[in-house]
């Protein structure tokens, strides 16, 4: 059975299936973000005065992701139109960039989550320090580390502040001057200790659930497009227009991951 | 100027007798197009990391508004050029605006969730 309207365009809607069905996807996708984005807006707004970070992430990693996704959406289009003048030796490589670009996102995406799930905050509750905080990157935990037998020592390479809002604007001056150095913290005077995980605040919570699942959708864009750089490719020799479309309809999707990038980058990095 | 060695006429005659998608492609101009939206993008977002580090007005509403503004800027270059949405067909028009007009209500009723929270549901 043939499936109808995959190159032609039908009569009523003017564009072929798979493209109206990619466009009602992408609007379900606009309201999926969008209500993440109202919440990360409640969260801002009502957010303590100085008590929503500011200066966490790094401008340069996310610099370079949003080239990265802008280079990959370029590849994207002109992978489609190798294909629109037949051009499939062309439309294996812009893909090929395509898919190298993605990983290379995906690969600086891991490094800030694990920048993030190594750094820790320690609240100190007796010691040296007491009621001063630790903040920074773990070295090491010594092989009796327990902390709730309160046994054995953690490293950090970072330094004590008094107050814990020194810790949530790290542009500001006082930050800046801050210097980092090894830290050996008894588990016995820790009275909590967190990283910078999804539950360490509301800003940690909204940031991995925005760009975890933009990630899962780079994720599920990249196998797709591996899929029809790869095996899905037989079908240019049997139907090069079919293919072709598929190859727009993939790059739509892939352009509105760019679209929700363009917005992630300075809400997170920037503001 | 076009190149004829790489150009096709992407509506070829249809057996059916209805047309097939009236996107024409010239690769090279594509190239071209590519460049530009890329060059674009790449000052766009100078732009918006320069205003991130500027100090202007005092607070970050105006920051934050033009960071906003240039990301608007260059969503719409990737949207207009890049999804083809300049040129669609007006289904998709329709349920784009559709979209926009939901979105608008989403956050619409952020803002009005705001601006008065219930008694007992807010500490501050």
């Amino acid at each position: 059975m043939e499936i109808p309207y995959t190159i032609e365009l039908r009569p009523d809607t003017g564009v072929y299936n798979a493209k109206l069905g990619i466009w009602l996807f992408l609007a379900s996708e606009v309201m999926l973000f969008g209500a993440l984005f109202s919440a990360y807006i409640l969260l801002r707004v009502g957010a303590e005065p100085g008590m929503w970070p500011h200066g966490w992430l790094d401008v340069r990693l996310g610099t370079i992701n949003t080239l990265l996704l802008a280079l990959s959406a370029i590849t994207t289009l002109l992978a489609w139109a190798a294909c629109k003048v037949r051009q499939f030796a062309k439309f294996k490589f812009f893909h090929g960039c395509t898919i190298l670009l993605a990983l290379t996102f995906l690969g600086i995406k891991s490094y800030e989550y694990h920048d993030k799930w190594i750094h820790y905050e320690i609240a100190l509750g007796s010691g040296a320090h007491a009621g001063q905080f630790a903040d920074g990157h773990l070295i090491e935990k010594s092989a009796d580390f327990d902390l709730a037998k309160k046994t054995g020592t953690v490293t950090l390479h970072g330094h004590f502040v008094q107050d814990r809002k020194d810790l949530m604007d790290l542009c500001s001056p006082a930050a800046q001057s801050a210097r980092n150095e090894e830290l050996t913290i008894n588990a016995a005077d820790i009275k909590k200790m967190e990283n910078y995980g999804p539950k360490h605040n509301t800003f940690t919570a909204i940031y991995f659930t925005l760009t975890g699942l933009h990630a899962l959708h780079i994720l599920g864009g990249t196998v797709v497009i591996a899929y029809l750089w790869g095996p899905g490719s037989r079908l240019w020799r049997r139907d090069p227009e079919r293919f072709t479309n598929r190859i727009e309809v993939s790059g739509l999707f892939w352009h509105f991951v760019d679209l929700v990038w363009i917005f992630l980058f300075p809400v997170l990095y920037l503001t | 100027m076009s190149d004829p060695k790489v150009e096709l006429r992407a509506t070829p005659p249809d057996p059916h007798g209805s047309a097939v998608d009236t996107h024409a492609v010239n690769l090279n101009s594509y190239i071209r197009l590519c460049a530009v939206v890329f060059l674009v993008v790449l000052c766009t977002t100078s732009a918006m990391i320069a205003t991130s580090f500027s100090h202007i007005g005092e607070g970050w509403t105006l920051k934050v508004a033009l960071i906003l503004a240039i990301a608007v800027v260059n969503a719409f270059l990737v949207a207009g050029y890049l999804m083809h949405l300049l040129s669609e067909k007006k289904l998709v028009y329709t349920v784009l605006s559709f979209t926009v007009v939901f979105f608008i209500g989403l956050m619409g009723l952020t803002l009005w969730a705001m601006a008065g929270f219930p008694p007992g549901t807010a500490s501050h």
